[in-house]
């Protein structure tokens, strides 16, 4: 692996595609106002939520908070990077143009995860971190090295285990072809990330930690936001993003072997 | 349409959302505020998902794209307004969607047995009736929306705009009766409780108004259907096809 090379082309990736994306400015702009309309949007649904209750699952509203402005984030990151590339596999693999991507001397995975990129999204995590640091105000939160540290971590993860997800997702496209609705059953599933998971019964909360490991990627972060966690839910994280990792990896790979290009 | 079911049922899944909010809603007993109990709300949240999967449109994605590919211009000398493809398109996908549909409802009804219910046939009648008024509103909204195509090349980005209010004030993730008052006060003006809270209180038997909502959207649609022919007008006047 030539890591400076990667980079580099990295760098050029960058440029491309936000030279492209720029040309639509009012595009920009009505993200923008889609991202503050959906963020106010969610913070009033929880306030109907805790109008006449003060906690739900154990969360208060102030705590609750901190999961909206992880999930602005995350969602930032997905539209970002995850949207724009990920859906452009299905794409790649219909029209045939999958092949000019493996015939290039580098990476596919990293080709087809990181080629575009869309400004818009970056308006979004900007907004997450802003709620983030209100958050960190109202509920009176310390900020030491060691909390920093493992909220680097589990973030990185989250951010690991949704890439996989996608990932996962757009890459049975090589036996599905049109996976468009497969990823509006990931969007919707990925919905349920703003609320705390002790909210749900039992049965769902299940549900989505162990099959799509939902509940990880904002309550695991916000607990250790106010030094709820316990030590071994951080370590699951730490696995179940690894294993998701390379799970996705080899999947990828072995989706390959079943990928025969347009006029073969 | 069958060739796709598979599509299809992915499309019946990903409108789960409503049992997700049910799920939040009586697992913290939050219906008790509102006065209403567990069995209504449940029935409710089925109706919403029905609502919702009966009155789905995307008519500005599948224009946007036949507009950027040049696909439009063919249309446009047929005798006909394009958008009666699309609305046909729209109307086979609901009918090809209903099994589907049925068998989520099936499922629901295994995990929550006590909330079967049969509506009366004129209660019935009426619902399908008012899903398909909603529709028919979304369906212009989002038609109005894409016509802006023939100014701006990325019209879907306003419908997404646009999604937000319906996603929030619709009833889709909290029923309108829920809402604290300053909401209440303004929103039965806007075509959003229209959209899924007014048929679904309607199917489910919750306490509704039936001939103001009926026309409330029948007067949303006579509002918006000028604005449609206008718009069109306008827009195919702008329009010039690839080449020209």
């Amino acid at each position: 692996m030539n890591l400076r090379k990667y980079l580099k082309v990295y760098k050029k990736f960058l440029h491309t595609s936000l030279a492209s994306e720029l040309e639509y400015k009012t595009n920009i702009l009505v993200d923008l106002i889609t991202a503050i309309l959906s963020l106010v949007g969610s913070i009033f649904l929880l306030s109907i939520f805790f109008q006449n209750n003060g906690y739900i699952g154990g969360w208060k509203f102030e705590q609750a908070l901190i999961i909206q402005a992880i999930y602005t984030i995350l969602n930032g990151i997905t539209n970002t990077w995850f949207n724009p590339n990920l859906t452009e596999i299905v794409k790649h693999i219909r029209e045939g143009t999958l092949d000019f991507v493996l015939l290039k001397p580098i990476d596919s995975q990293f080709f087809i995860s990181l080629k575009k990129i869309n400004p818009s999204g970056f308006l979004e995590i900007m907004l997450g971190f802003l709620l983030l640091f209100f958050c960190i105000r109202i509920n009176q939160i310390n900020l030491n090295l060691s909390f920093l540290t493992l909220s680097f971590i589990t973030i990185g993860c989250s951010i690991c285990i949704l890439y996989s997800l996608w990932f996962f997702i757009s890459t049975t496209t090589v036996w599905f072809v049109k996976t468009w609705n497969a990823i509006e059953v990931l969007r919707s599933f990925l919905y349920i990330g703003r609320f705390p998971l002790n909210s749900f019964s039992f049965s769902l909360r299940i549900f989505f930690s162990v099959f799509i490991p939902i509940a990880f990627i904002t309550t695991i972060p916000s607990e250790v936001f106010l030094g709820l966690s316990v030590f071994w839910k951080i370590l699951l994280e730490v696995i179940v993003a690894t294993v998701f990792l390379i799970t996705s990896r080899k999947f990828w790979l072995f989706a390959l072997k079943f990928y025969s290009s347009a006029s073969s | 349409m069958l060739e796709y079911r598979v599509e299809i049922a992915l499309w019946a899944i990903s409108g789960i959302i409503p049992f997700f909010m049910l799920n939040i809603w009586t697992n913290n007993n939050l219906n008790e505020s509102i006065n209403i109990s567990d069995v209504m709300l449940s029935r409710y949240f089925l109706c919403a998902f029905f609502v919702r999967q009966f009155s789905v449109v995307w008519v500005v994605f599948s224009f946007e794209e036949d507009s950027l590919m040049g696909k439009v211009s063919p249309y446009l000398i047929q005798p006909l307004n394009p958008f009666f493809r699309y609305f046909a398109q729209h109307l086979a996908e609901q009918i090809t969607r209903f099994p589907f549909a049925l068998i989520i409802a099936f499922f629901f009804f295994i995990f929550n047995p006590e909330s079967i219910w049969i509506p009366n046939l004129g209660i019935l009648l009426l619902s399908i009736v008012s899903t398909f008024l909603s529709f028919l509103i979304q369906f212009l909204i989002q038609s109005i929306v894409a016509c802006l195509c023939f100014w701006t090349e990325k019209a879907s980005s306003i419908e997404r705009l646009l999604f937000i209010p319906t996603l929030f004030l619709s009833g889709l993730l909290a029923p309108v009766v829920s809402f604290p008052a300053y909401v209440k006060s303004w929103i039965y003006l806007t075509p959003f409780p229209y959209l899924i809270d007014f048929p679904a209180n309607l199917l489910s038997g919750n306490e509704t108004n039936i001939s103001g909502g009926l026309s409330m959207q029948i007067l949303w649609i006579l509002l918006l259907f000028p604005l449609f022919k206008k718009i069109w007008f306008e827009g195919t006047k702008k329009y010039t096809a690839m080449g020209s």
